[in-house]
C-alpha cells in the first residue's frame, strides 16, 4: 500500500518543475544503456554454452571421426591397433545404461511421487529430503565404493561378484537422487488446483496422480531422467572400481545372460587406449571411442526430446 | 499414460526378476576381498572363464596371448586387467582370478596368503623387462648414472635434501630435478627400489608416482630437468619424446636395449612372471589350454607386448616346470633367488619349495 502511495506522490510532483524532467530524462537514459548491456550480457551467457558444446564436437569429430570404421564398430579390445575396437565397450554400455533406466525410473519417479503428493511435512520427510540432496552431491567415485562393498563384494548379502547387474546397481544409485529430485521439481510445477479439482470430483489421490498430475509432470521429469542417464553412461570411476573390464575375449551378450557376466564399458574402454604404450591407441583409437561415445549420447538425448515433444503434443 | 505405467510396472517386475536371477549366482562370484579384490575377481571357476589380473607392466603380453589364444578358441572367454602386482597377488589369493600377472616374484606374505586360502600355484618366468631410467631429450649431461647416483636422487633419506642435479655428480647443473616413477602397487617400484635402495619398497616419496606409464611419460617429456622410469616396452615406444639412461652397476655404463637386457649386462633388467594356480589347471580345462597355448608361443606374444623374450634354454625349462607343475616359487619371498646366481641356473635345480635359502640376487641385477 505504501509503495504504491509513493508512486503516485514521485509522480505527481514530477513534471511540475523543469529541473526534474532533465534528471528524469538522464535516469531513462542510463537505465535503457544498462538494460541493453544487460540484454548483451546474457545473450553471450546464453551463447557461451553452444560455443563450447560446437568447439567440443568439431574438436572430438575431427580428431576421432577418420578412425571410425565398421572394422572399429565391430571389434573387440585387442593388443594391435589395426584389430581394436570398441564393440565389447559399446554393447556394455548399452546395457548398463537401459538397465540402470529400467531399475531407477520406477524407484525415482515412485520416491517422487510420494514425497510430492503423498507424504506430509513432518520430521521423516525433511530428513528424505536432505539426505536425497545430499546424496546427489556426492562424489561418484564414493558409489563406486558403496557398490564394491554392498554388491559386488557383498555386505549384507553374499556378493555377486564383479558383473554387469552389479555395475547397473551401482550406477542406479548414483543416478537415483538426480531422478527424484528432477522428478519432483516436475510435479511441484503442476498447479495445486488441477489436485484440488480432481479431489473435488471424488477422485482418489492415486487416480487424480495417474490421470492428471503425472501426465503435467511427465516431459520435465523425463528431462531431469535423460540428464542423469547421460551422466551414467559418461560415468568411469565407480565403473572401474566395480570391476569392469578393459580388455576381454567376449562381449557382452545380448540376453540375459549378459547380467551375469563380466563387462566393459565406452568410458573405460577410451581411458585404458589412453594408457597404452603403443602411440596409436592414443592418438587414434581413443578419439574415435570418444566419437562413438559422444554419438550415443546424443542418441539417448534426442529420443528423449522426441519422446518429450511428442507427449506435450498428445496432450 | 495407462500404457506408460504398465511398462514402468513391467520394467519393475524385469529388474526384480533380474535380481532374483542375481541371488542364485551369488555362490560364484567373487569374494574379492579388500581394496583391490574389486578391480578382479573371476565370475566362477567352472564355466571355463580365464580371469587374468596384475602388472600392468606384463598385461600387454597377456593381452596378447588373451587375443592368439581367442583365434584358436572362438569361444574362450578370457578377461585381462592391469592394476598393479600386488593388487593382482591379493585377488589370486583371495581366490578370484586364475592367473596373476607380476613383475616381481611373489613376496612373503603373498605366499602365506596363497597358503592360508589354500591356492597352490605355478611360477612362470614369461619375459625379461629393463627398467629403463629416462630423461628429457634436452638434457645433455646426464648420460650415465651409477646406481649409486640413482641411489642418491631416490633413496628414502634424499626427501627434502637431495634436490638439485648438482647434489648427484659434481659437474651436472645447478639445477632443480622433478621425479616421475610408478606408485607403491607397482612391481616396477618394488624391484627399482630392491636394486637401487637397496631395500624393497624404500623410496623418497617426494616424487610424482602414477600407476599410469603415460602420465610418467609426459611428464619427463615436457620437463627438461625430470627424470622418470618405467618398463622398457614404454621406453621403445617413446624414443622421440626422451631418452634412455645408461646405468652403470660397477662395469661401465650399459645402454637398455634388447641384447643388453637379453644377456643381463644392463643392471636393472629382471624377469617377468605368470602365476598360474593349480586347482584352477585341475579345475578348468580352459586355463590349461590357455597357459599351453601361452607357452608354446611365448617368443610372438612377448614381441606383440613390446618385450625381450627370454633365452632358449631358459624358455626351455620354463616349460619343463609348467609340464612337472613344480609349485612354489624360485625366489625366497624377498626378491632373492633361492638357488642359482641366474634366472637359468635357479630354473635347472628346479628350486620348489618356498622357504628355506637366500642366495643373493641374481647377478644380472646387482
Amino acid at each position: 500500500m505504501s509503495e504504491s502511495q509513493t508512486e503516485v506522490a514521485t509522480r505527481g510532483s514530477g513534471p511540475g518543475e523543469p529541473e526534474d524532467k532533465t534528471a528524469f530524462k538522464n535516469t531513462s537514459n542510463n537505465r535503457n544503456l544498462t538494460d541493453k548491456l544487460f540484454t548483451v550480457l546474457v545473450t553471450a551467457a546464453a551463447f557461451f554454452g553452444i560455443v563450447v558444446l560446437a568447439v567440443l564436437l568439431v574438436d572430438v569429430f575431427r580428431d576421432g571421426l577418420p578412425f571410425v570404421d565398421g572394422q572399429f564398430l565391430t571389434s573387440l579390445s585387442s593388443i594391435t591397433p589395426e584389430n581394436a575396437g570398441v564393440y565389447g565397450a559399446l554393447v556394455g554400455s548399452i546395457l548398463l545404461i537401459v538397465l540402470t533406466a529400467l531399475i531407477t525410473v520406477p524407484i525415482g519417479v515412485g520416491a517422487a511421487i510420494y514425497l510430492e503428493e503423498y507424504a506430509g511435512d513432518n520430521f521423516f520427510t525433511r530428513a528424505v529430503e536432505v539426505t536425497i540432496s545430499n546424496l546427489a552431491a556426492v562424489p561418484s567415485i564414493i558409489y563406486g565404493i558403496l557398490g564394491l562393498g554392498l554388491f559386488v563384494n557383498g555386505l549384507i548379502v553374499p556378493g555377486m561378484g564383479p558383473i554387469l547387474l552389479a555395475g547397473a546397481l551401482t550406477l542406479s544409485l548414483l543416478v537415483l537422487p538426480v531422478i527424484i529430485i528432477a522428478t519432483r521439481e516436475a510435479l511441484r510445477a503442476v498447479p495445486g488446483s488441477v489436485r484440488e479439482g480432481g479431489i473435488a470430483l471424488g477422485a482418489t489421490r492415486w487416480e487424480v496422480t495417474r490421470d492428471h498430475v503425472l501426465p503435467s509432470a511427465l516431459p520435465g521429469a523425463l528431462t531431469g531422467m535423460i540428464l542423469a542417464l547421460s551422466r551414467a553412461l559418461g560415468e568411469t570411476a565407480p565403473l572401474i572400481v566395480v570391476g569392469a573390464v578393459t580388455f576381454a575375449t567376449f562381449a557382452p551378450p545380448i540376453s540375459p545372460e549378459a547380467l551375469f557376466g563380466r563387462y566393459g564399458a565406452l568410458p573405460i574402454q577410451i581411458y585404458d587406449y589412453i594408457q597404452r604404450f603403443r602411440p596409436e591407441f592414443k592418438d587414434e583409437l581413443a578419439p574415435a571411442g570418444i566419437v562413438v561415445m559422444m554419438v550415443v549420447l546424443l542418441l539417448v538425448n534426442s529420443v528423449a526430446i522426441v519422446l518429450r515433444n511428442r507427449w506435450q503434443a498428445r496432450r | 499414460m495407462r500404457v506408460l505405467l504398465g511398462a514402468l510396472t513391467l520394467a519393475f517386475a524385469l529388474v526384480l526378476a533380474g535380481c532374483g536371477g542375481g541371488g542364485q549366482q551369488q555362490e560364484q562370484g567373487g569374494n574379492g576381498g579388500g581394496g583391490g579384490g574389486g578391480e578382479t575377481g573371476g565370475g566362477g571357476a567352472a564355466s571355463g572363464e580365464i580371469a587374468i589380473e596384475g602388472s600392468s607392466t606384463v598385461l600387454p603380453i597377456s593381452q596378447a596371448a588373451a587375443e592368439g589364444f581367442q583365434g584358436e578358441n572362438p569361444d574362450a572367454r578370457v578377461t585381462v586387467g592391469g592394476s598393479g602386482t600386488g593388487d593382482g597377488f591379493e585377488a589370486f589369493c583371495g581366490g578370484t582370478t586364475q592367473i596373476s600377472d607380476a613383475s616381481r616374484p611373489i613376496e612373503s606374505d603373498e605366499i602365506q596368503a596363497c597358503e592360508e586360502a589354500g591356492i597352490e600355484f605355478v611360477e612362470l618366468p614369461v619375459a625379461l623387462d629393463g627398467i629403463s631410467v629416462v630423461v628429457n631429450p634436452e638434457n645433455d649431461y646426464a648420460t650415465d648414472l651409477t646406481l649409486e647416483e640413482l641411489s642418491t636422487m631416490w633413496s628414502p633419506d634424499s626427501e627434502g635434501s637431495i634436490t638439485q642435479w648438482d647434489q648427484v655428480r659434481s659437474g651436472f647443473p645447478a639445477e632443480p630435478f622433478t621425479l616421475y616413477g610408478p606408485g607403491t602397487e607397482s612391481g616396477t617400484f618394488d624391484f627399482f627400489t630392491e636394486v637401487v635402495n637397496g631395500e624393497e619398497g624404500a623410496s623418497r616419496a617426494d616424487y610424482n608416482a602414477s600407476e599410469d606409464d603415460n602420465v610418467i611419460l609426459e611428464g619427463v617429456a615436457g620437463d627438461p630437468s625430470a627424470l622418470g622410469y618405467f618398463g622398457y616396452a614404454y621406453f621403445q615406444s617413446a624414443q622421440d619424446a626422451v631418452r634412455a639412461v645408461a646405468i652403470d652397476g660397477g662395469e661401465g655404463p650399459v645402454e637398455p636395449t634388447p641384447e643388453t637386457i637379453a644377456d643381463g649386462s644392463y643392471p636393472l633388467s629382471r624377469p617377468l612372471f605368470i602365476y598360474v594356480s593349480t586347482q584352477a589347471l585341475d579345475e578348468n580345462p580352459a586355463v590349461a589350454q590357455f597357459v599351453e597355448n601361452y607357452l608354446a608361443n611365448l617368443d610372438q606374444y612377448v614381441e606383440q607386448g613390446g618385450y625381450i623374450a627370454l633365452p632358449s634354454e631358459t624358455s626351455q625349462l620354463v616349460q619343463q616346470r609348467y609340464e612337472s607343475r613344480t609349485t612354489g616359487s624360485l625366489y625366497n619371498g624377498e626378491g632373492d633367488l633361492q638357488s642359482g646366481s641366474t634366472l637359468q641356473e635357479a630354473l635347472q635345480s628346479g628350486g620348489g619349495s618356498t622357504g628355506g635359502g637366500s642366495t643373493m640376487m641374481s647377478e644380472e641385477t646387482t
